[in-house]
């Protein structure tokens, strides 16, 4: 097979050799069955459980099949499927929040807007559904980011680009401020993509837990980040972000 | 100033709900509640009014305690319902005589064929603006008069009471059998082909035409002004306005002007355009209708194109051909092309209503080649809902002569960007989606919150829409549709002559 990634290749081979043995192997057991040495099998085996492919008994040091990995097929989820589930929330925030809303999906490394409503005050907009968006420089990017080790780390072999000075272009910068998105369950982007442009986003969790996209608002940094608004603000936007991921776990 | 809100009744076909709004027309609470349909023999639907009575008091007592903690306070209801639909009761228990018979219930089919025969039918059209159908409530109630024994003679005794179900609400909200109020809104009224539609009264030779006593009718009354006081929930609330469910909707999207325009798309669709305070008669196969009426004011007309088959296209697909998993995956489909590969799907599946009122053509899939897929299948699925709305537009156009500047839209197929963007494109006009999808109730609550003075005029309304999404027509794919239009009118024919086999 010319053109194939062999560690992909290996990462395969490990997974079949854990539905073959009935559900649980050894990291010694599996380098024996898959004919690697025990440290490549090791690193294979850390890379799929960062991403969620495989799960590790705390108290036996033990593998099994990871979440991740089973609601891939089952809980595939169409993005206009997502749009169409997620409509009236979002209508709603930009409504009471008074901002534009989009809803974000990943697309790479970077993330495509899957539904977009306009700033209600009516000024000239074009929609944006399709628009492709730098995952580092953007609210609802970060949010994706945080919850896809892999890709964050895969972002971390590129050159990120700058699009205003405020643009976090510095890897470990970048990972420290995803942990903390991660942590509080939302992210924000003040001027990183465009000057003057703020955002605010939340994860929406598909059916079977995983981050399927993220729903956040954005508008100028001075009226989103005004200290009298800003708690609210992110208090409405993580309420609406859970909303849809109640609306698609039904 | 303390916020006041409205409480709005979406009495609809297959659930009721209550909804409160704000000042803001924002929506603050939802509850609803589905009733039973009842499908007594084939082409008969009914409802159980007392059923939906129930629901009524319930979802909106639900929505009350909702906002009850919310500074501020519920000043008016307003109520939207299903069109058509009829109920006979007996004033003094408030029992209903029968079931309600649905609007989608062709059982009067046979009677309205006898009646179109009569020498004096062509008053009809000429007194409602409407064509003699079965599709309106007066050939139904004409049926409940004809097969309750009895009924007619006490019906002339005044012991039967008639009304759409924005009526019987209204009476039972005003306490029912104890005092209460027996009205119909203007626009309801203008459904039954009872009413003369200039001068909003009922109309006696078409009484004597259906053989409708005039003891059993409510008083038509404006769509907003104050109807009564609802005493039956909770607590009291003045009742503000009252609207066929569409006219609901272009009332929810500030439709005001002539010319503005919309159309709700959902199983079926509804494009209504305002005329203003002229009757335009439509010669191009739409209908002439009340749009609404403000207490103290003249009466707003529209023009109305039912379009029986949209959403239910897709899930036709979704459902008996199993292409989908969801309605929404149509798009991606449809996405997997970029063009529909010559193919025209026409879903006739009972007739064809506005503007070819074709009951006899039946469903096609026009132009297969073994190069059509199912991704082409399904853009042609979706463009049917966008050819169809063309067919209604231009009818439209060439009746009134007020040309489409956008078309306002809201209902499920909203969130499908690619009939969005179509439908700019094959209209070669804006499409504009509203920030409230709600748009039925917000114009029930609109038209009672007018009453009772929550929005000053009718331009206070307007500053509360807010467009959420706009497409606009490619230049480009303008002219392809263009030329590609003469095609789906083949296919309509083509449908049209196949019902029309001997």
């Amino acid at each position: 097979m010319p053109g194939t990634v062999q560690s992909i290749e290996r990462a395969a081979t490990l997974l079949h050799a854990i539905v073959e043995s009935g559900g649980q192997m050894g990291v010694t057991e599996l380098a024996a069955a898959v004919g690697l040495p025990k440290t490549t099998t090791h690193g294979l085996l850390r890379t799929l459980l960062a991403v969620g492919f495989v799960e590790q008994d705390q108290r036996t040091g033990r593998y099994t099949l990871g979440a991740g990995l089973l609601g891939l097929g089952s809980h595939y989820l169409d993005v206009n499927e997502l749009r169409s589930r997620a409509s009236n929330w979002a209508d709603s925030l930009a409504a009471r929040s008074g901002f534009a809303v989009r809803l974000g999906t990943p697309a790479g490394l970077q993330v495509v807007v899957v539904h977009h409503v306009f700033r209600p005050d009516d000024s000239p907009q074009e929609l944006e559904v399709g628009a492709v968006l730098p995952a580092h420089a953007t609210a609802v990017g970060k949010v994706l980011l945080a919850s896809r080790p892999a890709m964050a780390r895969a972002l971390a072999d590129v050159p990120l680009d700058a699009f205003t000075a405020r643009t976090v272009v510095d890897p470990a910068a970048l990972l420290v401020e995803l942990q903390a998105a991660r942590a509080r369950g939302w992210a924000e982007q003040q001027g990183e993509f465009q000057l003057g442009v703020g955002g605010i986003a939340a994860p929406v969790h598909g059916p079977g837990g995983l981050v399927v996209g993220a729903l956040g608002v954005s508008g100028p940094v001075e009226e989103l980040f005004a200290d009298a608004a800003r708690p609210a603000l992110r208090a409405m936007v993580v309420e609406a972000a859970a909303a849809v991921s109640r609306e698609l776990a039904t | 100033m303390t916020e006041r809100y409205v409480l709005a009744v979406d009495q609809g076909t297959t659930s009721t709900r209550s909804i409160v709004f704000d000042r803001a027309g924002r929506l603050v609470a939802v509850r609803q509640r589905e009733h039973r349909q009842h499908f007594p023999r084939p082409g008969w639907v009914e409802h159980d009014p007392e059923e939906i009575w129930a629901n009524t008091q319930l979802t909106a007592a639900q929505a009350l305690r909702d906002v009850a903690g919310l500074p501020g306070q519920v000043v008016a209801l307003g109520i939207a319902n299903q069109r058509e639909t009829t109920v006979v009761w007996d004033r003094a228990t408030g029992r209903p005589l029968v079931r309600a018979l649905v609007w989608q219930d062709t059982r009067t089919g046979p009677l309205v064929e006898q009646l179109a025969a009569r020498p004096e039918a062509p008053l009809v059209r000429e007194r409602t603006g409407l064509e003699l159908a079965g599709y309106f409530a007066g050939p139904r109630l004409r049926w409940v008069l004809d097969s309750v024994p009895g009924a007619r003679a006490r019906a002339e005794r005044g012991e039967l009471l008639f009304g759409t179900m924005e009526s019987w609400l209204i009476w039972n909200l005003t306490g029912g059998p104890d005092g209460g109020v027996h009205v119909t809104d203007v626009t309801n009224a203008s459904r039954t082909l009872l009413m003369d539609v200039r001068s909003c009264r009922w109309d006696p030779d078409l009484l004597d035409l259906f053989g409708v006593p005039a003891a059993m009718l409510p008083e038509i009354r404006p769509s907003v002004g104050v109807l009564g006081t609802a005493t039956a929930l909770p607590v009291p609330l003045t009742i503000g306005g009252a609207l066929g469910d569409q006219q609901a909707a272009l009332f929810g999207q500030t439709c005001f002007a002539p010319g503005e325009t919309k159309c709700t798309y959902g199983t079926g669709s509804f494009l209504l355009q305002n005329t203003g305070e002229d009757l335009v008669r439509s010669r191009h196969g739409l209908i002439s209708t009340v749009a609404y009426q403000l207490a103290g004011e003249p009466v707003h007309y529209a023009l109305e194109g039912s379009i029986a088959v949209t959403g239910a296209l897709v899930q036709w697909l979704r459902d008996s051909l199993g292409l989908i998993g969801s309605a929404a995956e149509v798009e991606t489909l449809a996405r997997s092309v970029s063009d529909n590969g010559g193919c025209y799907v026409v879903p006739a599946f009972s007739g064809l209503l506005a503007p070819h009122w074709a009951g006899r053509a039946r469903g096609l899939v026009a132009g297969l080649t073994s190069y059509v897929t199912k991704g082409h299948l399904a853009r042609a699925v979706l463009e049917a809902t966008g050819w169809q709305t063309r067919d209604v537009v231009r009818a439209m156009d060439a009746d009134s002569g007020l040309p489409l500047t956008a078309l306002r839209v809201d209902g499920g197929m909203t969130t499908n960007n690619l009939l969005m963007q179509f439908l700019a494109d094959v209209l070669d006009s804006p499409v504009v989606r509203p920030m409230v999808g709600e748009t039925v109730s917000l114009g029930a609550a609109y038209a009672a919150g007018l009453a009772v003075g929550v929005w000053s005029d009718t331009g206070a309304l307007r500053r509360n829409w807010h467009r959420s999404a706009q497409w606009v027509p490619d230049p480009k794919r303008v002219a392809a549709l263009d030329a590609a239009y003469p095609e789906w009118e083949r296919a309509v024919q083509l449908s049209i002559a196949w019902g029309e086999r001997p």
